[in-house]
């Protein structure tokens, strides 16, 4: 189980400004269910928070315990290694590291081809194009994507982040990426922290919780969070006359 | 062929080799031959008005192999070799070479060699060099290979340079004539570390119709080191020149890249790409939510880029 407790995350308004914006406000939450998916307006915080649980930013204030143990004051490298996955949204290239040579720093141990090509079909990437070519400027955003996703796939941790997975797959349908998901808590169980625009992911979410402006706006199931969401001010005027 | 260990483990650095190689070979040790062998096709002989060998391929010789290192484990020695390759036309062969130094002294080695590569119509060679440096002494390793390059008309070569670790010093030219419909394909790897120099020059001469060159160098500095890079592409006929050199700098290592690019001709089409920049800190980042430690996590971007 993960758990925030009254987590803050500030930053300087402007470079060298002694203003300071706050990004995160006093955000307490528990993901102990199979999918949780973290939603609201852009710039409202939530990528922030996905990198604040994987030690890529500290927070400000507060705590962040994993299974009963502290780890506010870890780095990267030991939530990895205590069992925190993350998807970057913007996938990272490399040049001269394969998509091979990736999924196998993933998995931490030396895996056969097949063994990797089986992560890669599993995000619906054949293969045998894929394991060889370098995880550089020559792929496409999509597929960049999918590689990202299954390299997390690879890792088999209890927690995995997932900061908008579906942003850039245009061509896969969202039924092979939920299918995804689905076929990754079976294998493997823990939990499943989704940040998504997506109605279809946040439909098969256990828990939303809506974050705007640094703060929890709403936690609950679709039922009780996706019709307060469609109605906020946060939601386009414009769409919601059309709607009505 | 008589050996020692310290020799034996440069000539496994150099060339991968564990035993006398198959095919053709020359193994220049200590400045005198230590070995030598020829086929029905590749003749070696040694030159008689200055250090070095011929090395000469008949024409039409297919999928032949030539190794010639050059280990140095003597301390203080200094050499300057001249080898000639002559390629026939049509063949197709492979040519391995590379130096090794060994220097536990306090003096300098060092070896500076000539290599001239004159390849016949249609021919196609692979030229692999590899340089490596160890040894505690203070004495410094020192390496400053020329290759001089004319490509008949169809000619091809691939050149592949490698210097990953210990040579202290190095300057390396390479200059290159290419005739009608020629390729010319150069993979350069360095990586510097400590005090270490390395400097490298390439000059292209594409005179040829439909003649084509790229050169690619990889680099990575560390510590305190220095790397310049230079390259003149001229494009004096229809052809196509691409170059282009990617370096990670760390610590307080400096480079310079200095390319320049001329056309003589309006169907000329030349492209060169420069990048210097420290691993992005996304890519640390990346590799440390896999599990990796920072340095792990830097070793695998630098190896990857050097592959």
């Amino acid at each position: 189980m993960l758990e925030l407790k009254h987590v803050s995350y500030v930053v300087p308004a402007e470079n060298d400004s002694t203003e300071t914006k706050e990004i995160l406000h006093d955000v307490s939450l528990t993901i102990d269910e199979r999918f949780v998916a973290i939603t609201g307006p852009n710039g409202g915080g939530k990528s922030t928070l996905a990198r604040v649980i994987a030690g890529i930013a500290q927070p400000t204030s507060g705590e962040i315990w994993l299974d009963g143990q502290n780890i506010t004051n870890l780095g990267i490298t030991e939530r990895a290694r205590l069992g925190i996955s993350f998807a970057f949204q913007q996938p990272v290239r490399f040049k001269g590291i394969t998509v091979n040579d990736l999924i196998n720093l993933a998995a931490g141990k030396k895996l056969s081809v097949a063994e990797a090509c089986e992560y890669l079909s599993e995000v619906g990437l054949c293969a045998r194009d894929y394991i060889n070519r370098e995880v550089n400027a020559s792929l496409s955003g999509g597929e960049l994507k999918r590689i990202e996703i299954a390299t997390v796939l690879a890792r088999g941790t209890k927690l995995s982040v997932f900061d908008e997975p579906e942003a850039g797959i245009d061509l896969w349908s969202f039924g092979n990426l939920i299918n995804v998901f689905e076929n990754m808590h079976e294998r493997q169980g823990g939990s499943i922290l989704i940040i998504s625009h997506q109605e279809r992911i946040l439909n098969i979410a256990d828990k939303i919780i809506v974050i705007a402006d640094g703060n929890i706006t709403a936690v609950g199931n679709k039922d009780e969070v996706l019709p307060e969401l469609l109605r906020s001010s946060a939601a386009c005027p414009t769409l919601l006359q059309k709607l009505s | 062929m008589s050996l020692n260990d310290i020799q034996r483990q440069l000539l496994r650095e150099i060339a991968d080799l564990e035993t006398v190689p198959k095919g053709a070979y020359n193994i220049r040790a200590n400045g005198e031959s230590a070995g030598r062998s020829t086929t029905a096709n590749i003749d070696i002989v040694t030159k008689t008005d200055k250090p070095g060998i011929d090395i000469i391929v008949k024409p039409g010789t297919k999928n032949e192999s030539i190794h010639i290192p050059v280990i140095i484990s003597q301390h203080g020695l200094k050499e300057m070799v001249y080898n000639d390759f002559i390629i026939g036309e049509d063949a197709d062969v492979t040519i391995i070479a590379g130096c090794g130094i060994h220097n536990c002294g306090d003096q300098d080695s060092s070896h500076d060699g000539i290599h001239s590569f004159f390849v016949g119509k249609n021919a196609r060679i692979r030229y692999v060099e590899k340089h490596y440096g160890d040894g505690d002494g203070i004495g410094g390793k020192i390496m400053n290979p020329t290759t001089v390059i004319e490509l008949a008309e169809g000619a091809v070569m691939e050149m592949e340079s490698t210097q990953i670790k210990g040579i202290d010093s190095t300057s390396r030219k390479t200059e290159a004539k290419l005739a009608d419909g020629a390729s010319l394909t150069v993979r350069e790897k360095i990586m510097t570390h400590g005090e270490q120099l390395a400097e490298t020059d390439f000059a292209i001469d594409m005179d040829g119709e439909d003649c084509a060159c790229h050169l690619i160098s990889r680099s990575v500095a560390k510590d305190k080191s220095r790397q310049i890079f230079r390259s003149n592409v001229k494009g004096n006929n229809r052809c196509t020149g691409h170059s282009e050199c990617d370096a990670i700098i760390m610590d307080d290592a400096l480079v310079s890249a200095i390319p320049e690019i001329t056309a003589s001709h309006v169907d000329a089409s030349l492209i060169h790409e420069a990048a210097i920049g420290k691993i992005a800190g996304e890519q640390l980042m990346k590799l440390m939510t896999l599990g990796l430690t920072e340095k792990e996590a830097e070793e695998q971007i630098v190896n990857g880029f050097l592959k």
